[in-house]
C-alpha cells in the first residue's frame, strides 16, 4: 500500500474510532441486560457461522 | 380449579408498523444489493485502479455520518442509500479485480458470495422466528468493533498477514452479533426507521462479504 493511501487509511478508521466512541459508551451504559438463556441464544448461531466458514474454506481448498 | 391465562395483547397498530418497518427495510435491501452489485461489476469492467477501494469507502463512511442521518427521514434518505451502497460497490471493483486473478479466485468470489447470503439469511431468518431481543449485545458488539479498529489502524503499519486474518474473523462473528442485534431491533422497536436499518444490515453483509473473501482467499491455497 502506498504511504498516502496507509495515511488516508488510518485517518478514516480514526474518524470512525471517534464516531462510535459515544455509541459504545451509550449503548454500555444504557443498553439492555441478558436475561437467562439469551447469550446461548445469541452464541449458539454464531458458533453454527464459525462452522460454516470452516466448511466453506475446505470447499475451495 | 382456576387456570390462570396470562396472555399479551400487543397493539395491532404496533405489530402492523413492526411488519410494514420489516417489509421496507428487506425490499430496500434487496433493491440497494442488486444496485451494488451492478456497480461492482461495471468497476470490474472498466478496470479501476485500486486506489479506488478506499476512496468509495471513505466517501460512503462521510455520507453516511453526516449526511443520512440529516435525510434518513425523507424520500432523499432513499437517494443517499443508493449513493451510499452504489459507492461501496463501486469500491468493490479493485477488490474482485485482485482475487479473480488468483488461482480458483471465481471459486473464492463465488463461494464467499453464497457464503454470506447464507449467513445472513440463516441469521435473519433466527432472529426473526426465535422473538428473542438480542439487544443486550449492543455494548459487547461496539465495543468489538472499536478493537477491531485498533488492531487494523496498527497493522495498516505493521503489514502482519496473520493479524489481518485475525481481524477478518473477528469482523465476521461481529458482523454475525450485528445481524442479530439490527434484526431485533426492528422486531422490538428499537429502530423505527427503515432507512437506518437498511444501512446498518446492508454494512454487516457488505463487510461479512470482504472479510470471508479475504479468509477464503488466504486459505484457498495448500501453500
Amino acid at each position: 500500500m502506498e504511504l498516502w493511501m496507509k495515511i488516508a487509511a488510518a485517518i478514516a478508521i480514526g474518524m470512525m474510532l471517534v464516531f462510535m466512541f459515544p455509541r459504545a459508551k451509550y449503548w454500555l451504559e444504557h443498553g439492555p441486560k441478558a436475561e437467562k438463556g439469551d447469550w446461548q441464544a445469541a452464541i449458539l448461531p454464531i458458533l453454527a457461522v464459525v462452522g460454516f466458514v470452516i466448511l466453506l474454506v475446505m470447499m475451495v481448498r | 380449579m382456576n387456570r390462570l391465562d396470562f396472555s399479551v395483547a400487543r397493539p395491532a397498530g404496533s405489530t402492523l408498523a413492526t411488519n410494514k418497518l420489516i417489509k421496507n427495510t428487506y425490499m430496500l435491501l434487496s433493491a440497494t444489493l442488486v444496485f451494488s452489485a451492478l456497480m461492482a461489476a461495471a468497476s470490474v469492467m472498466i478496470q479501476t485502479p485500486p486506489g479506488t477501494y478506499l476512496i468509495c469507502v471513505i466517501g460512503a463512511m462521510l455520507l453516511g455520518m453526516f449526511v443520512l442521518p440529516r435525510t434518513a427521514n425523507s424520500s432523499a434518505g432513499i437517494g443517499v442509500i443508493f449513493l451510499i451502497t452504489g459507492l461501496l460497490g463501486f469500491g468493490l471493483g479493485p477488490l474482485l479485480t485482485y482475487y479473480l486473478a488468483l488461482p480458483k479466485g471465481p471459486q473464492i468470489i463465488a463461494t464467499a458470495f453464497g457464503g454470506t447470503g447464507i449467513i445472513f439469511l440463516g441469521l435473519s431468518g433466527y432472529a426473526l422466528t426465535t422473538k428473542r431481543d438480542f439487544s443486550f449485545m449492543g455494548g459487547f458488539l461496539f465495543v468489538g468493533m472499536m478493537v477491531v479498529f485498533i488492531g487494523m489502524l496498527a497493522n495498516i503499519f505493521l503489514e502482519l498477514p496473520a493479524l489481518a486474518l485475525a481481524m477478518s474473523g473477528g469482523i465476521i462473528l461481529l458482523m454475525s452479533g450485528f445481524i442479530l442485534f439490527d434484526t431485533s431491533r426492528m422486531i422490538n422497536g428499537g429502530e423505527t426507521n427503515y432507512i437506518f436499518a437498511t444501512y446498518g444490515l446492508y454494512l454487516s453483509i457488505f463487510n461479512l462479504f470482504i472479510s470471508l473473501l479475504h479468509i477464503l482467499g488466504a486459505l484457498s491455497s495448500d501453500d
